[in-house]
């Protein structure tokens, strides 16, 4: 079965994104497909390559980013939610004209059509947030 | 054409397993996870009604955020069966949708 | 931001259920701008408000007094959109000593033991 989560929340505040991390990785290892996750609001935060978490505690940024290295994982940062909170890529950065970039390997920002094509396209849609 | 419905707030502080529960047809069902797991565990205020809610919907509440609050041993409500991670998987892949009652 | 089209043929219901009231959270404003996104994949939409959601749809709002958006605007403007289906509980209202002329737009008044069931007939339910 195909699946795609959308994550409300942004990481180390709420349990959210972790609890969307742990569904995914249970939904690959039970044979299913994860096909996008969708960061909306405050949860664009999730795909800030500049957190430093202390070495005792989980990397969410990394975690996320290595889920879409192994399993292709599509991870989607809506970008009105990006502009309004400072995540750039460097196609924002040269239209927005920015002197940095800040996501990480493996997101890429996108409009909101790709939450709403992958409500059309998953089997299933199911969201974790606040 | 089941929903599983998904609530993530104690009932001690926000009303949205209240507010789930009166807005649900027989052959849904009900997980809780995160901070809503606390109402699963018996003695409480919940007891009742979840008991009387199980009569029309099978109940779930996921493990590890019992085990994560400290109630990995505590006895359940009647009629709650625990589920991990992939058990979760599992009941989204059995309902035709998911809400979750942000 | 390009605009989005869906080629991919397929119509599925959605719904995107309201709880919450507005401005104290983005999260309503961000429920309308997914539902006026979404209105170009020619999907079969409803939008459904229930306790706090309702008071997104009270009259009179004038959040620009705060410097914040007045979304509310917007939902005069989804019919344009093909988005037709709001349906409003009615306990949600009178709990909140509301009625529907209290309400910025034409909706359906739906029975708290009807809104499983509406819930039931949908593919995607969206709420944030």
């Amino acid at each position: 079965m195909k699946f795609a989560i959308l994550v409300n929340e942004g990481p180390y505040q709420h349990q959210a994104s972790d609890s969307a991390y742990q569904f995914a990785v249970a939904a690959i290892e039970s044979g299913h497909e994860v096909a996008r996750v969708f960061f909306y609001h405050d949860g664009v935060n999730n795909g800030s390559n500049l957190t430093t978490p202390p070495q005792d505690d989980r990397h969410i940024q990394k975690r996320w980013s290595a889920l879409a290295a192994e399993s292709g994982v599509d991870l989607v940062l809506c970008v009105a939610a990006c502009q309004r909170r400072g995540m750039v890529d460097e196609g924002e950065r040269d239209r927005n004209k920015k002197d940095a970039i800040n996501v990480a390997d493996g997101f890429r920002i996108s409009g909101l059509g790709q939450l709403i094509e992958a409500g059309i396209e998953a089997d299933r849609l199911l969201t974790f947030g606040d | 054409m089941s929903t599983l419905n998904i609530v993530n707030k104690s009932p001690f502080e926000k009303r949205s397993l209240d507010q789930c529960i009166t807005r649900t047809s027989s052959g849904d069902a009900l997980l809780l996870i995160e901070d809503a797991v606390v109402a699963a565990v018996s003695g409480t205020a919940y007891d009742a009604p979840l008991t009387e809610a199980g009569q029309n919907m099978k109940l779930y509440v996921l493990e590890g955020d019992l085990a994560a609050r400290g109630f990995a041993d505590s006895e359940m409500v009647n009629g709650f069966t625990p589920v991990d991670y992939k058990g979760f998987v599992a009941l989204v892949a059995e309902h035709d949708r998911v809400h979750s009652w942000l | 931001m390009e605009d989005e089209e869906y080629a991919g043929g397929v119509q599925k219901k959605f719904i995107y259920i309201n709880r919450r009231a507005p401005h104290g959270t983005v999260y309503a404003h961000e429920a309308l701008e997914t539902v006026l996104i979404g209105a170009a994949f020619d999907q079969d939409v409803s939008m459904l408000f229930i306790d706090d959601g309702v008071y997104q749809l009270k009259k009179e709002q004038r959040p620009d007094s705060l410097e914040m958006k007045n979304f509310s605007k917007a939902f005069k403007a989804l019919e344009m959109y093909d988005v037709e289906k709001l349906f409003v509980e009615t306990e949600s209202l009178q709990e909140r000593g509301l009625n529907e002329s209290d309400l910025l737009v034409d909706v359906e008044l739906v029975a708290r033991a009807k809104v499983a069931e509406l819930i039931d007939q949908q593919d995607v339910v969206l709420s944030f």
